[in-house]
Parts: C-alpha cells; sequence; structure tokens
C-alpha cells in the first residue's frame, strides 16, 4: 500500500471492480490465450451479470481482450472497436458457482489456440484467475506468472526450476495440480523477476513441456 | 495515524513531506519523480474536472451527467446559495463523478465512486484562493496519508464498510490535505479527518441498481462540502477530542455491523426506495431485448 494506491489508480470509470478490475481480466484471459483472440464467448456471473450493462463491464473486458490498458480511453468504444480488430465477441450469463459475485468465464479462441478462463474482480481493481480450463488455479498475477501444462511425470518439476534457478530467476510461489496421476498437470508459478524470452524458449524445448505461458502484471 | 503524526512530529515534517520521503525510500525514486508522478495524476482530475464542467457527459444507464455543467453555471450567475469555495468546489466534485460515471479517464481517490471529493475540493481552493500547483501536490500527498490509514486500518470498500469508507474517507482525506495546505499543523490535518469522517459515521452503500450513479455522483459533492466544513472547523481553532485512529476504529464497528443490504448490494437504503425500483425495472428492461448466447 502507498501512497499512488489510494491517490490513484488512474483509470476509467465507473467502478474499480466493475471496470479496471474487468479490463485487468481481459488482458490476462489474452496473455494466458498466449495471442490476439479471434473470438470470445463471455458468460458473466452474479452481480456483473445484473449490473455489467450499466458498468460498462462488457465493454471493459473487451478492451482487455484487445490489450487496451486500465486508463485507456478506447475503453469505452471497446466493443464498437472489436470487429475492426479482428475479435468476434458473443455475451451470456451463467452461474459459476462458488465464486465472487464480480466474476466471469471468458472462452477464447485464438488463430492456433483455445483456452477457457475463469477470473473474479475483488475490488480496488485486484483480480483473481480462478479456472484455465479444466484446472482451478488462484492467480493474482501481482507478479510476473509462468502457467505450464505437461503430462504428470517425475522431473519436470525439478527441470522447471533448475533453468529458472541458471537464470537467477527466484520463484516466490508455486502450485502444481493435475487431472490424476500420470494425467495432464499445471504448473503456476510466481516469480520476483520477469522471465526472459531466452529463458522460456529452454523451457519450452523441455521434453514432454506442452505450454508454458509467461504473464506479466497487468 | 498516531504512528505517522509521531514520524512527522520527531521531525517537524507535514504529513506531506512524511509521505513524501516514505515513498521516495518504497519506490527508490527521487522527490523530483515522486512529486511529477502526483503532478500526473492532479493533471489527469484537472482534464476530467475540465471535461465535466464544459461537457454534457453522460452515464451509460443515462441516470446521471451534466449536473456539473449545470452547477458551474448556476455558480457563474452569482445566485449560488453555498460560498465561493463550496459552490465551486461541489460543481468540480459531481462534474469529475459525473465523468467517472460516464466512462471517462478519472484518479480513483481512494476509489472510482469517490473520485469527485478530492479534486473538488483542492481545484477550488486553487481557482478561489489562489493556492499554487505545487501547494495542491503536496495536498495529495497530505491526503494520500489518510488514505493509507483507512486502507490499512479499515477499508476502502462501500461493499466491505459502507459509503463511509468511500465517501467518508475521500472527505476525510480532501478535509486533512485543505488544513495542511492553509498551513494548519499535522495534528489539525488529522483533526480535520477526524471530524470529516465522524460527520459522515455510518453513510451507507446503497446504488440505485448497483450503478455508482445515485446516490453515488452526489454524494460526492455533499462529501466535497463536508470537507471544506471540517476543515474550517479545525482551523477556528474548535476544541475536537478523537483521534483519528479512533475515529477510524470507529468506522469499522460501525461498518461491519451494516446490514449486507446496506452495503453495496443495490438492495437497501437509497435503492430501495420506489422510484428507485422503478427506474431500474425500467432500464433493465430494455437489456432483455439484446441479444444473448446460451452456454
Amino acid at each position: 500500500m502507498d501512497a499512488f494506491d489510494v491517490i490513484g489508480p488512474v483509470m476509467i470509470g465507473p467502478s474499480s471492480s466493475h471496470t479496471a478490475g474487468a479490463v485487468r481480466i481481459g488482458r490476462l484471459g489474452r496473455a494466458i490465450l498466449g495471442e490476439p483472440p479471434v473470438r470470445a464467448e463471455i458468460f458473466l456471473h452474479g452481480s456483473f451479470a445484473r449490473t455489467y450493462w450499466g458498468h460498462g463491464t462488457d465493454r471493459a473486458l473487451v478492451a482487455g481482450l484487445l490489450g487496451f490498458d486500465v486508463d485507456d480511453e478506447r475503453v469505452r468504444e471497446a466493443l464498437d472497436l472489436a470487429p475492426a480488430e479482428g475479435l468476434e465477441v458473443s455475451f451470456g450469463e451463467k452461474d459459476l458457482g462458488d465464486v465472487h459475485p464480480n466474476s466471469v468465464q471468458l472462452n477464447l479462441e485464438g488463430r492456433s489456440q483455445t483456452v477457457s478462463v475463469v477470473a473474479s474482480s475483488l475490488g480496488g481493481g485486484q483480480v483473481v484467475i480462478k479456472k484455465i480450463d479444466a484446472f482451478s488455479v488462484d492467480m493474482g498475477c501481482e507478479l510476473p506468472t509462468l502457467v505450464a501444462t505437461y503430462p504428470d511425470r517425475p522431473g519436470v518439476i525439478a527441470a522447471v526450476a533448475a533453468l529458472l534457478a541458471g537464470g537467477g530467476i527466484n520463484i516466490a510461489s508455486m502450485r502444481v495440480s493435475r487431472e490424476a496421476a500420470g494425467r495432464q498437470a499445471l504448473m503456476v508459478m510466481e516469480t520476483d523477476q520477469p522471465v526472459p524470452p531466452g529463458l522460456l524458449t529452454a523451457m519450452r524445448s523441455l521434453p514432454m513441456m506442452e505450454r508454458v505461458i509467461a504473464i506479466d502484471p497487468v | 495515524m498516531a504512528e505517522l503524526l509521531a514520524l512527522a512530529g520527531n521531525e517537524g515534517l507535514s504529513l506531506a513531506e512524511t509521505v513524501i520521503r516514505y515513498q521516495m525510500e518504497a519506490e527508490g525514486k527521487t522527490r523530483d519523480e515522486v512529486r511529477a508522478k502526483m503532478a500526473g495524476r492532479l493533471k489527469i482530475m484537472r482534464s476530467a474536472a475540465q471535461k465535466g464542467l464544459t461537457e454534457d457527459v453522460r452515464s451509460q444507464s443515462g441516470l446521471v451527467g451534466g449536473g456539473g455543467k449545470l452547477l458551474e453555471e448556476w455558480r457563474r450567475s452569482g445566485r449560488g446559495l453555498s460560498g465561493t469555495v463550496t459552490g465551486r468546489a461541489i460543481a468540480i466534485a459531481t462534474a469529475v463523478a459525473e465523468v467517472n460515471a460516464a466512462m471517462g479517464r478519472i484518479v480513483a481517490a481512494p476509489t472510482a465512486g469517490s473520485c469527485g471529493i478530492i479534486p473538488g475540493v483542492l481545484l477550488s481552493l486553487e481557482a478561489e484562493k489562489g493556492f499554487m500547483e505545487e501547494q495542491l501536490i503536496d495536498g495529495l500527498f497530505t491526503a494520500a496519508a489518510v488514505g493509507m490509514v483507512a486502507a490499512k486500518q479499515a477499508s476502502l470498500s462501500g461493499a466491505a464498510l459502507g459509503c463511509q469508507a468511500e465517501c467518508g474517507v475521500a472527505a476525510a482525506m480532501a478535509a486533512a490535505a485543505a488544513v495542511e495546505m492553509a498551513g494548519g499543523s499535522p495534528e489539525q490535518a488529522a483533526g480535520a479527518a477526524g471530524v470529516a469522517l465522524q460527520g459522515l459515521m455510518g453513510l451507507v452503500c446503497d446504488p440505485v441498481g448497483g450503478l455508482v450513479e445515485l446516490p453515488c455522483v452526489l454524494r460526492n459533492a455533499t462529501g466535497a462540502a463536508h470537507a471544506l466544513a471540517a476543515a474550517d472547523i479545525i482551523l477556528a481553532g474548535v476544541p475536537y477530542y478523537l483521534p483519528f485512529d479512533e475515529v477510524i476504529a470507529a468506522m469499522v464497528e460501525v461498518g461491519s455491523s451494516l446490514p449486507a443490504s446496506l452495503r453495496e448490494t443495490g438492495t437497501g437504503g437509497i435503492a430501495a426506495c420506489p422510484t428507485a425500483r422503478r427506474l431500474v425495472a425500467h432500464l433493465f428492461s430494455g437489456e432483455k431485448d439484446r441479444q444473448r448466447i446460451k452456454d
């Protein structure tokens, strides 16, 4: 907490939860997809579903998917700008179960990848990613974050950790989950320093590694 | 706040200067860099005020907008009742809060819903009392001192503690800023923050339709007037006994006792008035015509 957290952030109104948080969720969705989305199905839950239109949450989510910042005045026009940017969007409502009232599911499709993300806006522009595809996660994305998928085999985590250690990158937190023993696994790792591109390439070329996504704080 | 006052007192510093030094250390930046960053925030407050005072801004729902412009015209007509500083403060506070509701660029201070109060107070003092840019920047650091204490010891969320945590804290921040800008001591600044907050104690968060529009926009105007009153009360030397930390603790107590209906759920308070319900029914009926996808 510092002076610029209370005299700030600079943002597009009207609500830090519904607008600034929603832009951040959109940006994180785009980062997790790893490429600009061409199609997005957006399902709003709870309070998001009830008031998204008056708060401009729909525009804010789309603005984030287009890569705009929380203080970009184009947030207001994001729905109109999306087609020209090659993004097709549709909205619906969905009960996402026991999640924060301001939650959303983004089903994103890029040129080569698809991903489904569930995220919540916690207030003050803070957000948390709760689900990536079938995996439950808990990512605040305040630090550089790596998301990796691979088959659940011994040695993968050690190999990743060794690469990071070699690059002088300190791991702040790590969480591993898997569908079942020996099936697909997902690793979420927060690091104190951004992971340089060379290290990401090395990580992607580890045997058995499927996807490695690097998310910078937004 | 006691900690901060002691820190300032030991070195004979203002709250603003104490926060500037804290910020330089936290970010590893020079005084100029930290002040320039705050100047940037002030500039955005200015452009939001300008936009809201001169343009016909409209919220997404259409419920609010144009009030800042009307208040500015009224003030210029010379027929306003609240005097030059307060008259200008309520016009600016409304204007900025309307720009927020219309999805314009604002500085959340401390939140988006309460973003008009600090610019209302600071920019009206500049225009009417001749305060300089550098004094306004100092004022923003003083305001930050109060906001940081409130965030740490309580919360800045209407959903958590009611609107006293948003507009109440913003008024406390603005009152402290006004006092230090006018040459008051850190103790007086903290006193003004306490007076402002105690006056808004129990302020519920009751947005109509859950939108940051009614009563939020006009609550920014009344909050700004409130902050100026609190600053004058302290500068005049009216005795005030309550330490700010105790007022903050009371706010936590009051806020946690509020029923959920009065904490940003849009179900109680102003949001429950029959007319508010009718407005919401009308707003959201148009919504049904929108194209929806099914999962």
